[in-house]
């Protein structure tokens, strides 16, 4: 059984209809990458996902006693409340001082526990925010935009780091991003997204879909190409898409 | 109990009270940049005088009804994302005025309203201290009891919600905590400092904590302090004593400040 269902999912913000129709299911296990360009509805799926938004139609079924473990795209923080990456750790659910350190050491960050999270880099709080996902043992890790912020090769080492959690605990993992070709390569599968699922599949299938080359530019050679700055998909009302 | 004869001991104990209520709720002001919404919510208070005057009721009660009112109010209106600084601006001082003026309506009450606007802690009785007392400790142990929650939900709500929390409830719990020190400290204090009293011990406390909790702990020391300083002072020099207290507490932020610009 899927540990996490989405069928006909509608979401408006205000008067906008950000998703419409999307349905998608994670199994045990795999990796998925949903990629889109900017304003396509991706982060809006992940809250969707973690329950944060309510739909306008469709429904989210996980699977009962599913454990989330969320890696937001940033953190709101506000300097005037100390926090450190140890106590932060412990939030909302308190853990133990050997857990907490093998959870850093197992997101690549093993000596700022002792830092005020305001103090640390944009590379290192994504590692304490990614140990403290995995402090809550989950079935399912999500991640918004993870590399935002980090360098080319920050970004592969990052999902390195992930495919290696995958394999020592099993969780299944679906991560958000536009960074196509290096999550591709790390990823299960690929859901393409434009406010509804334009693709879906293998890497490879996705990458070499018309819907694909359509979204991210036909220039674009495979899982392994750069990802091209060109939005030429349109929904234009009058050219409707054979989907 | 014969020692809490002395007015001077009932005062003392009523602004510490105060001060061990607004610590924690102070600390959370900060943390969530509450600040106008404390303010806008206090200032709503002296409406509640005067329907209170009016309908010959408690004073205590019409505060709280018409702070809770205020500030579930303002709450819903910032979750829809609504409540800018301006809207917050106008609704604080529009509940201020109409306080006043719905005060000056009342015909026969003669009510010492500088006591409600500056606090009058000198005039606190065995009642006040038991509605003190009682309501420091529902704010104690609502937020003891909520804290990692709350700690959560302020850090992000989608952080919240990700681990199976509602932030709505949250933040409705902080509110109803706001209106119940403003009624509490509104005899101490009086409505136009409550929000000097929550935000300056916190702020002061977070020059030296490296932890929520010390944080909290820290500002309600501080408040304890300052609220026990005020009382003297006010006694001593015959001053208002809200302003007093609050003065006392500016001065201990000052001094922190002060003190860790030299250490940095």
């Amino acid at each position: 059984m899927s540990l996490l269902t989405v069928e006909g999912l509608d979401v408006r913000l205000g008067r906008r209809r950000v998703l419409r129709d999307v349905s998608l299911a994670i199994r045990e296990g795999e990796i998925v990458t949903v990629v889109g360009p900017n304003g396509s509805g991706k982060s809006t799926l992940v809250r969707a996902l973690i329950g944060a938004l309510r739909p306008a139609t469709g429904r989210v079924t996980r699977r009962a006693g599913l454990r989330i473990g969320y890696v937001p795209q940033k953190l709101a923080l506000d300097a005037s409340l100390p926090m450190t990456a140890r106590r932060f750790l412990g939030l909302p659910r308190s853990v133990g001082d050997d857990a907490a350190h093998d959870a850093l050491s197992a997101a690549g960050a093993p000596s700022v526990g002792d830092t005020q999270i305001a103090d640390l880099s944009g590379g290192q709080l994504q590692r304490v925010l990614l140990a403290r996902a995995l402090l809550t043992d989950p079935h399912l890790l999500i991640l918004d935009e993870p590399t935002q912020g980090l360098d080319q090769p920050g970004a592969a080492s990052f999902y390195r780091r992930i495919e290696e959690i995958r394999a020592g605990t099993g969780c299944a993992v679906l991560m958000v991003s536009h960074d196509l070709h290096v999550v591709m390569a790390a990823s299960d599968r690929v859901i393409c997204l434009n406010g509804h699922v334009c693709c879906e599949g293998h890497p490879e299938q996705v990458a070499s879909a018309p819907e694909y080359r359509a979204l991210f530019g036909s220039g674009t050679q495979g899982a392994l190409a750069l990802y091209r700055h060109e939005h030429a998909h349109s929904h234009d009302p009058a050219h409707p898409h054979p989907h | 109990m014969a020692w809490l004869d002395s007015f001077l001991i009932r005062a003392a104990l009523g602004g510490a009270g105060v001060a061990v209520a607004a610590g924690p709720l102070g600390c959370f002001v900060v943390w969530r940049r509450m600040a106008y919404f404390s303010d806008a919510t206090a200032h709503a208070a002296i409406l509640g005088v005067a329907l209170a005057l009016a309908l010959e009721a408690p004073i205590f009660g019409g505060v709280l009804v018409v702070a809770l009112g205020m500030a579930v109010t303002i709450s819903t209106l910032a979750g829809r994302g609504a409540a800018t600084d301006t809207l917050l601006g106008v609704m604080a001082h529009s509940g201020l005025a109409t306080g006043l003026v719905a005060v000056s309506f009342l015909p026969d009450v003669r009510i010492d309203l500088m006591g409600f606007l500056l606090g009058d802690i000198l005039a606190v009785t065995q009642t006040d201290l038991l509605l003190i007392w009682g309501g420091a400790a529902l704010v104690l142990g609502v937020i003891a009891r909520r804290w990692t929650a709350l700690l959560t939900a302020t850090l992000g709500a989608d952080l919240a919600h990700a681990a199976g929390l509602d932030p709505d409830r949250e933040r409705m719990a902080l509110t109803l905590c706001l209106a119940l020190v403003v009624a509490v400290a509104i005899k101490v204090v009086g409505v136009l400092l409550i929000g000097a009293l929550l935000v300056i011990p916190a702020a002061t406390a977070r020059r030296f904590a490296r932890t929520p909790e010390a944080m909290v702990a820290g500002a309600i020391g501080l408040g304890v302090a300052a609220a026990l300083a005020g009382v003297w002072l006010s006694f001593r020099f015959d001053t208002p004593t809200g302003p007093s207290i609050v003065c006392a507490a500016a001065a201990s932020f000052a001094v922190a400040n002060l003190a860790g610009r030299r250490h940095a």
